[in-house]
């Protein structure tokens, strides 16, 4: 249905760059100058949480300069992993405008369960690991069901999960309370002990900055045969250069201790991958409509009921892979998996990333930044000696500010017209 | 010039979709009370009425947000049920509702494209991006960015957008909540201008709306609903616009017919464009 219309776009402009209001940006300075206007305009993205992981490094530093030690690193990077990857699941309810409250009960009744099949009853480790994802995505299955079909808050029912897969959890363990990992299972070793060698750690940075460019470059050449306006080629260019040189520099410094872990490897491929689906598939695009306006997504033919059900179980999915990884990293499964501060830790590492309360906006790199700060701050503690009070209170802090940010920057959203 | 495929020249006679009976309440609320409506292929049907009418209930049970309490409803003609939204885009009718129903945390493209994105498991992004401006140019749309969030939109600039979405896709039945409500001199002369476009390409067009201008310029025959009921049908060319607001106000003498009895006589003395609700006839029932 195209017709030449009489505003048609002058053959030298973009078509994207026809309006007269909009404003020009071109090559680098282009990019950072709107870069400043839409941070401005209350489009913070993960600037907050970047400074503030800055800030913290260096406070935590200034006290005690074991923190940035390659050695300590390594370990901060292998503790963020568990919370991490039930952090994630959480992004993904958050984005539909929902929340699971029962995530920290779900991983641990999920490592019991591995735990308890794989040690006691002799099951292949992978057999275990399977059947406790199974009940996980049940058990996100059922959330999703008592909210689209009955209308109850997820806030409630999964209020009701923590207690009930909580006692569960207490229950398969048995008297003894307690199930150890073998150090020689594999399990154990993936969470702990496996590294990436040296060699193929650079491999993969500079693999994954060769990827940006590529896919950015792809990007560029659509754009400029569709004649829509496209990223500079220099801005590109600097991009995967400064990826290239932080990741290199970053590994190389965790290869001075043990390395970088396979497990980190699998938790930011899984970061990778639910970004993927959240900003270029159908799906997270139904994710974000929902959370943005049900009736709109329902009247534009989407399945929320389905969109619902896939956030609920993916969640759970994820807060059992978490909770199996957290068991292979302390070689045990026992009454306090899961517990204390795994829940709140999670969700606060999202809402910290920058994941909205209010549904509709974040990403998936907001649980691996949020995470960061989190694990920065018990690790940064814990070498001070201080005890879980004050780690305690200072998360409730950093939690605070970053919700105090989020409610500010959609303020400001509204008043510059941005949702 | 337009690329659209033809839709096959219809019997005037074959309604494309007809209504019978139909009967939706709302608790104690007869929104709508045995509404009959055929639509033909390559006919603009306006329907007009009061504030509370019925006219959104009625758009809604088409698209499928409502389900009917009684009533057929045949669709090219076979007996269809509309359960959900998603049915109703699949029979192909498109629907721009009175609140246009757009994400605002979402960009003017995402929204276009919601529910049929081009390629779904990896986004053609460029593809929608360029097809969303051939729609948006098309409407004379001035819209800066279709990367910006639809909030960051005027009311008129939303209108739009929701108007371009309901051509996307192959519709054979364009349903319009009062289009032209916030658009401006020359958006809403574009739309309009569509209407035609689409009725020559014998897609069927149902437009709300209460602006009788607008009707009359566009529409074949004019529906008249009040309190939730048929109130009269009309030729939109030979019927007076009086006749159409004694139908919509159910009485004869009303604001508007008075007005023009004052002034009678003199010079040219046509009722203004817009419709002058009563009072005794909005109703306000929501029970529930
Ligand atoms: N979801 C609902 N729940 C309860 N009552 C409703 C609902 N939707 C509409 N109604 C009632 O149905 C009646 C018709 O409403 P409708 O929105 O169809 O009017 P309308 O003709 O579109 O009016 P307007 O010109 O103001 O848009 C009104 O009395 C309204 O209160
Ligand atoms: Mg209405």
């Amino acid at each position: 249905m195209t017709r030449p219309t009489s505003n048609a776009a002058p053959p030298r402009r973009a078509l994207d760059q026809t309006d007269e209001r909009l404003r020009q940006s071109e090559g680098v300075a282009g990019a950072l100058a709107s870069f400043v206007r839409s941070m401005r305009a209350g489009d913070v993205g993960a600037l907050p949480v970047i400074i503030g992981l800055v800030v913290i490094c260096a406070i935590f530093q200034s006290l005690n300069s074991v923190f940035l030690s390659s050695g300590n690193l390594v370990n901060l990077t292998l503790d963020s992993c568990a919370v991490g990857i039930i952090s994630l699941g959480i992004v993904c309810v958050l984005l539909v405008g929902e929340i699971d409250l029962s995530v920290g009960s779900v991983s641990g009744f999920s490592a019991a369960v591995v735990a308890v099949l794989f040690v006691r009853h002799g099951w292949n480790w992978i057999l275990a690991c399977v059947v406790a994802c199974a009940i996980a995505v049940a058990i996100g299955l059922l959330f999703g069901v008592l909210l689209t079909r009955f209308g109850m808050p997820s806030f409630v029912s999964s209020l009701a999960g923590l207690l009930a897969f909580l006692g569960l959890q207490l229950a398969i363990l048995g008297d003894q309370g307690s199930v150890n990992l073998p150090f020689d299972s594999t399990l154990v070793g993936f969470a702990q002990l496996d590294f990436v060698p040296a060699w193929l750690s650079y491999l993969l940075a500079g693999l994954a900055a060769l990827a940006v460019f590529l896919a950015g470059y792809e990007t560029r050449l659509r754009r400029r045969k569709a004649n829509l306006s496209a990223r500079s080629i220099n801005a590109l260019i600097v991009r995967s250069l400064a990826l290239l040189v932080g990741l290199e520099a970053f590994f190389w410094y965790l290869n001075r201790s043990r390395g970088v872990g396979w497990m980190v490897v699998f938790f930011v491929a899984l970061v990778l991958l639910l970004n993927y689906g959240i900003t270029r598939t159908k799906w997270g695009r139904s994710l974000l409509a929902v959370g943005g306006n049900v009736e709109a997504a329902r009247r534009s033919g989407i399945n929320v009921r389905n969109i619902y059900l896939s956030a609920f179980m993916l969640c759970s999915l994820l807060a059992c892979v978490g909770g199996i990884l957290a068991a292979g990293r302390l070689a045990s499964a026992n009454l306090s998996s899961g517990t204390g501060d795994v829940n709140l830790n999670a969700i606060a590492a999202a809402v910290i990333g920058g994941t909205s309360l209010f549904g509709g906006r974040g990403s998936a790199f907001s649980a691996l930044l949020g995470t960061l700060v989190i694990a920065s701050i018990a690790s940064g503690l814990t070498l001070l000696n201080l005890d879980s009070s004050y780690r305690f209170v200072i998360t409730g802090l950093v939690l605070a500010v970053a919700v105090a940010i989020d409610s500010l920057a959609r303020k400001s959203r509204a008043s510059h017209g941005r949702a | 010039m337009d690329t659209m495929p033809q839709v096959s020249p219809t019997n005037r006679k074959t309604a494309l979709l007809s209504m019978r009976g139909v009967t939706k309440t709302f608790g104690a609320v007869n929104a709508l009370t045995d509404i009959d409506l055929d639509v033909e292929a390559g006919e603009v049907v306006a329907i007009v009425g009061d504030n509370g009418a019925g006219k959104s209930t009625l758009v809604k049970v088409l698209a499928g947000v409502h389900q009917p309490d009684a009533g057929t409803i045949t669709f090219d003609g076979s007996p269809v049920q509309i359960p959900d939204p998603s049915a109703a885009i699949h029979l192909g009718v498109a629907t721009v509702f009175q609140d246009l129903a757009l994400c605002e945390n979402l960009s003017v493209v995402d929204n276009l494209f919601l529910g049929r994105e081009i390629s779904p498991m990896r986004l053609d992004e460029t593809g929608m991006e360029v097809k969303a401006w051939e729609l948006l140019q098309q409407l004379s749309a001035r819209i800066p960015t279709v990367r910006i969030a639809i909030a960051s939109l005027s009311g008129g600039q939303r209108q739009t957008v929701a108007i371009a979405r309901s051509l996307l896709g192959d519709p054979k039945i364009i349903v319009l909540d009062e289009p032209t409500a916030a658009l401006g001199v020359a958006q809403t002369a574009e739309v309009l201008d569509l209407i035609e476009r689409l009725r020559e390409r014998g897609l069927g067009v149902v437009m709300v709306s209460h602006n009788m201008e607008d009707v009359r310029a566009v529409a074949d025959r004019i529906i008249v609903l009040r309190l939730g009921r048929n109130n009269g049908e009309f030729d939109a060319v030979s019927v007076t616009s009086e006749d159409v607001v004694a139908a919509i106000t159910g009485a004869t003498d009303n604001v508007v017919t008075r007005r023009r009895d004052r002034v009678a006589g003199s010079r040219e003395d046509a009722p203004a464009g817009h419709v002058v609700p009563t009072e005794e006839s909005t109703d306000k029932g929501e029970v529930r």
